[in-house]
């Protein structure tokens, strides 16, 4: 019996001091991707996939527009509509709206101006034109047509 | 004396230091969206000067890669009907390489491209006369969906990008991925797009049948 109690001398418990660090390690990693998000999005989003993306350099540059069929079909109607910030809004707004967005950047950049088009799957070519017709008329004309990555099969 | 009260243990309890860094660790998990800011690029057409109308184009037919999409989602590429886009990009790089008929820059350009590209030139009569004057354009119906719109229009970029790309030595990816923040990578994107302007239209959708 003594002679098995020997072996019980090495200690049971794993080290625990660098727990901390670890976890500190991954809450600053995500404390810097984090975004959080100041608007809710009132339209329904399915962005569809691409395999050409694009990544644009300054963001600051960049203005959300989201394109979709309402979440509540109750209260806006189940045809697609306009989100620009946190409102939906009308087509013919729009021009309104790029030149507020404009006028909030420094002067040297507001020829640069980039829409961000975040549009749903399932949203018809129509809605998107007369969108597309709005900015052309706010001369803001470079977009992004936002879409995630595919996996490619060879 | 003092030796009394070293005895007490001189370390903050940092047992629970995991659990605080967990509680705030789980709230940055919860409230992240990671964002992701990609997508394609695209340059509208200036908006329509009803004093000054746009010159009207006089294009050879053959100088034109047409792509129409209808209400349904089916393709009419160069007056085929087809139902997917598979292999649309690799038909408009073979249709902006052909050089039938070029010019004398265009002859310049061909020679300066890399073998394996001039070995891509067919010399149809029927297809265009040199990338310069290749226009692909996309043409939809308000009734398209969008995701189709975009495919579409994914594989008329990725045609302009892979011969870039092979312009260049580069994988396709690669150079998609300059972004010209310093001069070497803005020399080899334009050493890419030079003589080969990406002609992609994309004109008004129609209101039949929608």
């Amino acid at each position: 019996m003594a002679k098995f109690k020997k072996k019980t001398k090495t200690s049971e418990s794993i080290p625990t001091s660098a727990l901390p660090d670890i976890i500190f390690m991954l809450l600053f990693f995500f404390m810097v991707t984090t975004v959080l998000r100041e608007q809710e999005i009132l339209v329904e989003q399915k962005i569809p996939q691409a395999t050409q993306l694009q990544k644009l350099q300054k963001k600051t540059l960049i203005s959300y527009i989201y394109i979709g069929k309402p979440k509540n079909t109750a209260l806006y109607g189940s045809e697609p509509r306009v989100q620009a910030n946190d409102a939906l809004m009308n087509t013919t707004d729009i021009v309104q709206w790029v030149n507020r967005e404009r006028d909030a950047l420094p002067e040297a950049d507001r020829g640069m101006i980039t829409i961000s088009m975040k549009v749903d799957k399932d949203v018809k070519m129509g809605p998107i034109s007369d969108v597309q017709t709005e900015l052309r008329e706010a001369d803001a004309r470079r977009v992004l047509y936002a879409s995630v990555g595919k996996v490619v099969r060879n | 004396m003092a030796k009394g009260k070293s005895r007490m243990s001189q370390e903050v309890n940092a047992g629970s230091m995991a659990d605080i860094a967990f509680l705030l660790l789980i709230f940055f998990l919860v409230t992240t969206t990671i964002a992701s800011d990609k997508g394609i690029l695209n340059v509208l057409p200036p908006k329509l000067d009803p004093n000054n109308p746009p010159p009207e184009i006089d294009k050879n037919e053959r100088n034109i890669f047409t792509i129409l999409v209808n209400a349904n989602d089916d393709l009419l590429v160069e007056g085929e009907y087809r139902e997917s886009a598979d292999g649309l990009d690799e038909e408009i790089k073979m249709f902006v390489l052909n050089f039938a008929a070029p010019d004398e820059d265009a002859q310049a350009l061909f020679n300066s491209l890399p073998a394996s590209l001039r070995a891509q030139a067919k010399r149809d009569p029927e297809s265009s006369d040199h990338p310069g004057e290749a226009v692909v354009s996309i043409k939809t119906n308000r009734g398209t969906s969008y995701e189709k719109f975009l495919e579409v229009f994914d594989l008329a970029k990725k045609a302009y990008f892979d011969i870039y790309a092979e312009r260049v030595n580069l994988d396709t990816d690669e150079y998609r991925t300059l972004t010209g923040k310093d001069e070497a990578e803005e020399a080899l994107i334009d050493k890419g797009k030079e003589g080969i302007p990406m002609a992609i239209s994309i004109a008004e959708p129609d209101k039949i049948g929608s």
